[in-house]
């Protein structure tokens, strides 16, 4: 059997090293146009600041894929023959397959804006974009960053540190607060004003200004104000990269629509990480996880279903982490989501750089964010599964610290002012 | 259909790599007036120490001593404090890979030939740095000269100033571990250990004995690192110094019997080897811009695993030898030319000149992590009989890298911590930085159950010979999600 795995991000490997684990003799290819050798993307901002070497951002020794019986192939496909069961190739010749693995990733949002096609307009997402930004920035002693996410805060960062000017426009009115509560957002907004960036709340763009060449030279914004910059990041949020298979017999709603399973549309095909749209028969909303781990997860339930398992995807208990300039973030469990009937206590240290929120309701925890404090991801699962209830966890919120040894341990002022807070 | 623009990318990211990106701004300098203060008082003190050696004024003074060393130091500390002072606390590794001095560019091959060179004047040419036999130091030596007097009770000798050195290159680099983590608190006492033990242990309190007439030791010395503090001559040099002799006999016993495999059993070996050794102590502090270059291969850690541990065998034979032949006679006049051997090419070319003079090319830990056998010994116990591990915080980690780039001892870290396996490995010396690096926090160093660091870990003994033949399985029982709705 052969398997061809479209994508080397961490789906696709994923999907690889767990199927080499499962079927010893099957034949696995690994094709990408991105890169010879897997990466991790999350580290392509390290290089960019210098932290560290491109090829540090190789999990694996080059000699590691040969030692797995795993074939690489470098090459961008341009079509699916799903009949013939064939990918055509740029540049080199058609590879046939027997089953089919998409993890084809994600891709910048670009929502129509006049002028976001022109040259110094990039969002980041691949290498080919970390090399459009070094090219781009050659010429950038101001650059405008649209949309705040992380990706958003991440390009800041980046280009900051290289002594460009940052001015970074955010829709909301205050950063990334669709996703966190507004003590939290507020802690950031702060933060990315005292790394010196200059943050534009509830600033929308209008248009991107073409300087006659092509190229961008200045931004509008939506109460009309010109500011000129020579490099404008995109970072309005991703989405499923389907390119390939849009015009295709394959399903496709925003991403590649597939089961628990991820069996995709037709037979022996598959999705899995960002590119991939789980259907949930439960009528729920239609999963898109665009996370390291659940791409991790969805490889290997894939690899799992080809060797004749039937798995399911079930992530379990949902946590993240970031870390934003210099403040790291956890989350766990139901943050942000306006659970009806959910209570917040939130701590923040006088000090301004730990904060701890518990979301509880009926009297059980339900989620944790976590700012400048580590907690310990097993206990932090242990506690949402069973549900813990809230009185256990302000007993025991020592034996959720994982921050390093010999810090300064904050759970005595926060069980306080929650207990304070309760009273 | 796929992008054009995709299709038409085909940058050989293997080949041609990124390195710095050209950016306009960049390149301005940035020095505060008070980071060129500093600079001025670093270049006075040079200026000084230039003309002191070369027999100028002030040489041999206290006023010299003060305004050459003494300011020199004054002026690197200020220089780190007011450079890192105004940056936001957090880890600032900005640029570290585009300098020439911390990447192997011309820069770093020149520090490293003049702290090799260094080294080779100190051991083979003392001369030319001011030693005679006879009579009063001259040149860089006679620097010192006033503090050695009044210290040690003899005037100044190649070993006095190399102590003076070794002591306030702690001090001043320390300053900088100080300041880069501030925001860390392992850190900052890690670094005020290592300044302490290196200052009362190491140079202060030998070279009080050595006023005192009684034989030398340093504090934080411990046989096999220090081979000869339990070789006859030195045992029977403190059985024959009376009370206080068989005090430090004591000492040196219990640093090596039961300090070792105790503290090893509780802390791991970072008890010794980042928060009290005198290498570690350099490593740390002076040594600590280099860290990034240590080599993660695994081929770099199979020549780790042969070279270390056959320098312990080296040394543990080399032991028995000159006790035989010191008792019994046996080896006739063999035990001389050995224990001259070790001492040249472990002691003083392994140790010395590869295993500091090499910082800017090999990264600052050489020699703590294919030569001391201190170490070896140390790992040995750490790997199977401690608390100590390197937890994973579950399934957080993104194997961004960080972690192993910033690895002195070259462990590839991610590839435990991408496992959701605890690091359990002979040579981690517990630094802490990969949990300082590590964006997502997912790295802790702790001292937990033995039981529950690795499969098996509560079999020491098979656990030993397990790693023997496969070291690079550690098959702790990874962290998976529960399967569950949600």
């Amino acid at each position: 059997m052969h398997v061809a795995i479209l994508g080397n991000g961490v789906a696709g490997v994923s999907t690889a090293l767990r199927l080499r684990e499962r079927l010893p003799d099957c034949r696995i290819t690994l094709v990408s146009g991105e890169s010879k050798y897997h990466y991790s993307r999350p580290a392509l901002m390290y290089v960019f600041m210098g932290h560290m070497r491109f090829e540090d951002t190789k999990p694996f020794e080059d000699s590691y894929w040969a030692e797995q019986r795993i074939e690489l192939l470098r090459a961008w496909v341009t079509e699916v023959d799903f009949e013939e069961r064939r990918l055509e190739l740029h540049n080199a010749p058609p590879l046939s397959y027997d089953k089919l693995v998409l993890a084809t990733g994600s891709k910048p949002n670009r929502f129509g804006w006049p002028g976001q096609d022109l040259a110094g307009v990039q969002g980041l997402w691949g290498l080919y974009d970390l090399k459009e930004l070094y090219d781009n920035a050659r010429q950038t002693e101001h650059a405008v960053i649209v949309g705040g996410g992380l990706i958003g805060i991440e390009l800041a960062e980046m280009l900051h540190s290289r002594g460009i000017h940052v001015t970074f426009l955010v829709r909301e009115e205050s950063y990334w607060d669709n996703i966190l509560p507004k003590e939290e957002s507020g802690i950031l907004n702060e933060l990315i004003r005292e790394a010196g960036i200059e943050l534009r709340l509830s600033t929308e763009l209008k248009e991107i200004v073409d300087d006659g060449a092509g190229r961008c030279c200045a931004v509008v914004t939506g109460e009309g104000e010109r500011i000129d910059c020579q490099l404008v990041g995109l970072t309005a949020g991703v989405s499923p990269n389907v390119d390939l298979v849009r015009e295709s017999p394959l399903a496709v709603g925003r991403g590649i629509l597939v089961g628990r399973s991820l069996r995709a549309s037709l037979p022996d095909v598959y999705a899995a990480g960002d590119c991939a749209e789980i259907e949930t028969p439960e009528g729920e909303r239609n999963l898109i996880h665009q996370v390291w781990y659940t791409g991790k997860m969805q490889g290997e339930v894939v690899a799992d279903v080809i060797a004749g398992d039937e798995r399911e995807y079930r992530p379990g208990t949902w946590f993240n982490s970031a870390k934003f300039l210099d403040l790291e973030y956890q989350t766990y469990g139901r943050v942000g989501l306006r659970v009806p009937g959910e209570e917040n206590l939130f701590w923040r240290h006088p000090g301004g750089k730990h904060a701890i929120r518990i979301v509880h309701k009926e009297g059980r925890v339900i989620g944790f964010n976590l700012m400048g404090i580590r907690w310990r991801h097993e206990v932090c699962e242990r506690w949402l599964t069973e549900p813990a209830t809230l009185d256990h966890v302000l007993d025991h919120l020592e034996e959720a610290n994982f921050d390093p040894e010999l810090f300064r341990r904050h759970e005595g002022a926060a069980r306080e002012a929650f207990r304070s807070a309760l009273r | 259909m796929i992008e054009e623009r995709l299709l038409a990318y085909d940058y050989d990211e293997e080949l041609e790599g990124f390195g710095e990106p050209e950016t306009p701004l960049a390149d301005e300098p940035s020095l505060s007036g008070a980071e060129k203060g500093a600079l001025a008082l670093v270049g006075l003190g040079a200026l000084s120490l230039t003309v002191q050696t070369a027999g100028g004024p002030l040489a041999g003074t206290w006023p010299g001593l003060l305004s050459s060393l003494g300011l020199l130091s004054l002026g690197a500390v200020l220089f780190f404090w007011t450079s890192l002072r105004d940056t936001t606390p957090g880890i600032k590794h900005d640029g570290t890979f585009f300098r020439s001095l911390l990447t192997r560019g011309g820069l770093g091959w020149l520090a490293g030939i003049v702290m090799t060179g260094f080294y080779l004047l100190l051991y083979w040419f003392p001369a030319s740095l001011g030693h005679s036999d006879a009579g009063e130091p001259t040149g860089l030596i006679r620097v010192v000269d006033p503090l050695a007097r009044p210290l040690t009770g003899y005037p100044a000798s190649q070993w006095f100033l190399y102590g003076v050195l070794y002591t306030l290159a702690i001090l001043v680099f320390g300053v900088r571990m100080l300041m880069k983590y501030r925001h860390n608190r392992y850190q900052r006492l890690r670094t005020v250990s290592v300044f302490v033990f290196q200052f009362a242990f190491a140079w202060l309190l030998p070279n009080l004995l050595v006023k005192l007439r009684y034989p030398y030791m340093e504090f934080n010395g411990v046989w096999p690192l220090k081979n000869d503090y339990l070789w006859p001559d030195k045992v029977l040099g403190f059985v024959d110094a009376g009370a206080m002799g068989k005090f430090l006999l004591i000492w040196a016993l219990a640093a090596a019997l039961i300090g070792t495999p105790v503290l090893t059993y509780f802390f791991g070996k970072r008890w010794y080897c980042s928060w009290v050794c005198g290498c570690g102590g350099l490593a740390e502090t002076a040594g600590d811009p280099w860290r990034q270059l240590s080599n993660k291969s695994t081929t770099a850690w199979a020549i780790e695993r042969w070279l270390i541990h056959a320098v312990l065998v080296l040394v543990v034979l080399t032991t028995a030898v000159v006790w035989a032949d010191h008792r019994l006679g046996l080896f006739g006049s063999a035990s001389g030319p050995l224990k001259q051997w070790y001492g040249f090419y472990i002691g003083a070319v392994f140790s010395g000149v590869v295993g500091v003079g090499f910082y800017p090319l090999l990264g600052n830990r050489v020699w703590c992590r294919f030569g001391c056998p201190q170490a070896a010994l140390l790992g040995l116990f750490q790997r199977v009989f401690s608390r100590f591990r390197i937890t994973t915080n579950g399934g957080q980690c993104m194997s961004c890298g960080n972690c192993s780039t910033y690895c002195e001892m070259g462990i590839d870290v991610r590839a435990y911590a991408e496992r959701s396996e605890n690091v359990v490995r002979a040579s981690c010396v517990g630094c802490g930085v990969c949990a300082a690096v590590c964006p997502r926090g997912v790295l802790k160093l702790e001292n937990g159950l033995p039981g529950d660091r690795f499969d098996g870990s509560d079999r020491p003994l098979t656990a030993l010979t397990e790693s023997f033949r496969r070291p690079d399985i550690y098959g702790y029982e990874p962290w998976r999600a529960p399967e569950q709705p949600d």
